[in-house]
């Protein structure tokens, strides 16, 4: 490939991203991005997956993310091309998922005047982007290219879009590579400050209920083994979040497993009751820390994070570090070594004898429905057994997606993806898609929803078509259950309007088979493993099975929403039996 | 409440006023004014930001501002350490009768007569929002047909400046 040469804006558009080492790009064209794609038909280097709809571009983009930790890419025209990117960019501005969407704009000099097709995106996405542009001129395609990535990869990562006037697509313009930038409003400080980390060590050696609330940014700055090593030298117990879930191995004892609305007693108490909170990239959010002003009351906090508007944002902390988790955590362990060295040992013998008690007392679980229909807990628990530590689960959003983060047991950071912040339906089927393209090698499970599953679901054409053999578990409770759960706790079991029919209209296992699919359905305990099983078996093209479940389970443990975490709710009007001795 | 004076400096490209702006009403911040203007390099244009918010939102707010691309720094001006000026232009009733009162007043207030008319005179006055508030007071009873103020416009007092050190590395990328 020349590294220089004119060409038109179109051709140093692929060129570019070519040499920033883009290896897939998920997208539809359209009018105005039209001259992108001549160019793109010539790449070797880059592989062009022909979505169904922009919206799955954008999340296969994330997925693809997710699961290899490089930027993922994502393609469309101008106007609703674009607009239908918008859930996807709001998704990876909330998850902090480094994406890049390239899309088409209108000629400049029709930008304005209500041109066919024309949406203003940058305006658009201005707040649901990590920064984005508008470029009308040819010249300056390559560097915007080179700014995009760096801007999204770096620092907190997160989406960046690139509109590109049709007319700079079509112009004649010199390539070259590397291009220099300089972007002066944008340092991220990735090193933390020694003072605070010292200070941060004295605070942990000294603390008698501490515990590392371990959020996705952990996940992000691949911090997992400099996790591993915190945990081995200060015996903390820890708690992963919904989005960190797989950076700390569940099987080991110091994991307390999630914290949250619909986290684990011991997780959710541990937090409550703790004297020292080391947050680790996570953000105190709402969804953690139920009503804020009864969160934690008797913990002291040290904050850790690279997004310095996140400290002291939700709750204030009393030790705050700037710093990417990888450095910060590394650089923890030394600090906690030297207190070590000197004769300072942390003491968490009582702490933890507290933990177990609560561990013994208050186990995760669930209750199998008398009427022998299928416990949605119970597929996914063994889902996860049988799928193992090495493959990848990525939900969508409700109760399917809390009861995977619950069930399955997991080992390793990466394995698991889902919409966090912005709790997109629909997520799961074109994010599997991504991960998959990403990381071929690996068994793909999307866990759904049977809502979730009918937003998106056209993209099993596209993964049919293309050879991207995903998995989906269709967890079919016939409703929008999560909502339904709610109306059944707050709304007097007053249904409105979140009854899908979905065990009888669509069909799922037709769908699929007419989707170039294999199609299973399995509606009894007996048939679980045999199904998925048989699911496992099959690697020439995606499979759903359709699982017929019991619609009133309901997630538990559970903080109802507006309350604190003191009132977690083990089942529906039953709070933890605190005084109750072994 | 309190108010708080904001200079930003973002870079001189397009889009960044919407981006400023919509981050302030997003994150649920009032606005009191803003001023906008290039500043002695060309690259770089200056914002000052007048917000009615407490501290601890105010930290927010800045560290939001921060994290835009485009801003470069951001200094908060403190009243008693800073000049902060703004202007004012006002068209007020002034016929044959009352004109002279009105010229009192400009005067007193060193304010100026910018255009005559046989029923009104445009005044421009600049200065710190209480005075031009004291002037508009004392002008009201004559009758305001017309009023325009410009944002605050604020620099510290001293020597030293807030331009120095961050627009120096520009000149070498300009």
């Amino acid at each position: 490939m020349p590294t220089q040469g004119t060409m038109t804006g179109a051709a140093s558009l692929i060129r570019s991203l070519e040499a920033v080492g883009v290896d897939t790009v998920f997208g539809i064209p359209g009018g105005a991005i039209l001259p992108a794609y001549d160019p793109l038909l010539d790449s070797t280097r880059i592989r062009h997956v022909l979505v169904r709809h922009e919206q799955g571009a954008g999340h296969a983009a994330e997925g693809y993310a997710l699961a290899t930790g490089r930027v993922g890419v994502c393609m469309a025209t101008s106007g609703p091309g674009a607009t239908n990117l918008v859930t996807p960019i709001a998704d990876a501005h909330m998850d902090s998922v480094p994406i890049v969407a390239v899309t088409g704009q209108v000629p400049s000099a029709a930008i304005g005047t209500d041109a066919f097709q024309e949406a203003d995106i940058r305006g658009i996405t201005m707040p649901i982007t990590k920064h984005n542009y508008l470029v009308t001129d040819a010249a300056q395609i390559p560097r915007t290219i080179a700014e995009a990535f760096h801007i999204a990869a770096t620092g907190r990562p997160g989406p960046v879009l690139v509109d590109i006037a049709k007319d700079a697509l079509q112009a004649p313009a010199r390539f070259e590579w590397p291009v220099e930038f300089d972007l002066p409003g944008y340092r991220p400080v990735s090193r933390p400050h020694s003072k605070q980390v010292r200070e941060a060590a004295r605070l942990i050696v000294g603390a008698r209920r501490p515990v590392l609330y371990v959020g996705g940014g952990v996940i992000r700055a691949r911090a997992w083994s400099q996790l591993r090593e915190l945990v081995e030298l200060t015996g903390i117990p820890l708690v992963t979040t919904l989005t960190a879930r797989g950076a700390f191995p569940d099987s080991d004892h110091r994991h307390l497993g999630m914290p949250g609305m619909h986290g684990n007693v011991t997780a959710v108490t541990s937090l409550q009751k703790s004297d020292l909170i080391i947050a680790l990239g996570a953000r105190f959010d709402d969804r953690v820390t139920g009503k804020l002003t009864s969160f934690a009351p008797h913990a002291a906090v040290v904050h850790a994070d690279i997004d310095p508007a996140e400290i002291s944002k939700n709750r204030v902390a009393d030790v705050p570090i700037v710093g990417d988790c990888r450095e910060v955590i590394a650089d923890l362990v030394v600090a906690i070594g030297a207190e070590h060295a000197a004769g300072r040992l942390g003491d968490y013998a009582a702490w933890w004898h507290q933990i177990d008690g609560w561990r013994r007392r208050f186990p995760l679980g669930y209750t199998t429905p008398d009427d022998g229909e299928l416990a949605p807990q119970y597929v996914i628990e063994r889902l996860g057994a049988i799928a193992g530590p090495d493959a990848l689960y990525v939900a969508g959003v409700g109760q399917h997606q809390m009861w995977a983060a619950q069930f399955i047991s997991y080992e390793n950071p990466g394995t698991w993806m889902n919409s966090g912040g912005l709790g997109t339906m629909g997520f799961a089927v074109p994010a599997a898609m991504g991960a998959k393209v990403g990381r071929p090698e690996a068994t793909v499970w999307a866990i759904d929803g049977d809502g979730c599953f009918q937003m998106t679901n056209q993209e099993l054409a596209t993964c049919a078509i293309e050879g991207i053999p995903i998995k989906v578990a269709v967890i079919n409770n016939a409703s929008l259950g999560m909502v339904r759960q709610w109306q059944t706790l707050f709304y007097n079991a007053r249904y409105s309007n979140t009854d899908l029919d979905s065990r009888r209209i669509p069909d799922f296992a037709k769908l699929a088979e007419a989707y170039g699919c294999l199609g299973l359905r399995c509606d009894t305990a007996a048939d679980v493993d045999a199904t998925i099983e048989k699911a496992m078996a099959v690697d020439d093209r995606p499979v759903v099975i359709d699982f017929g479940v019991h619609r009133d389970a309901m997630v538990w443990p559970m903080v109802p929403a507006g309350t604190g975490n003191d009132d977690i709710q083990i089942a529906r009007g039953m709070a933890p039996d605190w005084d109750r001795e072994d | 409440m309190s108010k708080h004076t904001l200079s930003v400096l973002v870079e001189n490209k397009p889009g960044v006023l919407a981006r400023i702006a919509a981050l302030f009403s997003r994150r649920g911040f009032n606005i009191d004014s803003l001023a906008v203007g290039p500043t002695e390099h060309p690259s770089v244009s200056r914002m000052t930001v007048v917000v009615d918010v407490e501290d601890q939102p105010l930290e927010q707010v800045t560290k939001q501002l921060n994290k835009l691309v485009n801003v470069i720094k951001i200094v908060e001006l403190d009243p008693g350490h800073s000049v902060q000026r703004e202007l004012l232009l006002l068209k007020v009733k002034a016929d044959l009768e009352s004109r002279s009162h009105v010229l009192e007043t400009v005067q007193l207030f060193r304010a100026k007569v910018v255009d005559v008319a046989p029923d009104a005179v445009t005044i421009e006055a600049t200065g710190s929002p209480d005075k031009l508030d004291a002037l508009l007071r004392v002008l009201e009873p004559f009758g305001i047909r017309e009023l325009v103020q410009s944002g605050v416009v604020a620099v510290g007092r001293g020597s030293r400046s807030i331009t120095d050190r961050t627009l120096r590395p520009l000149d070498r990328t300009a």
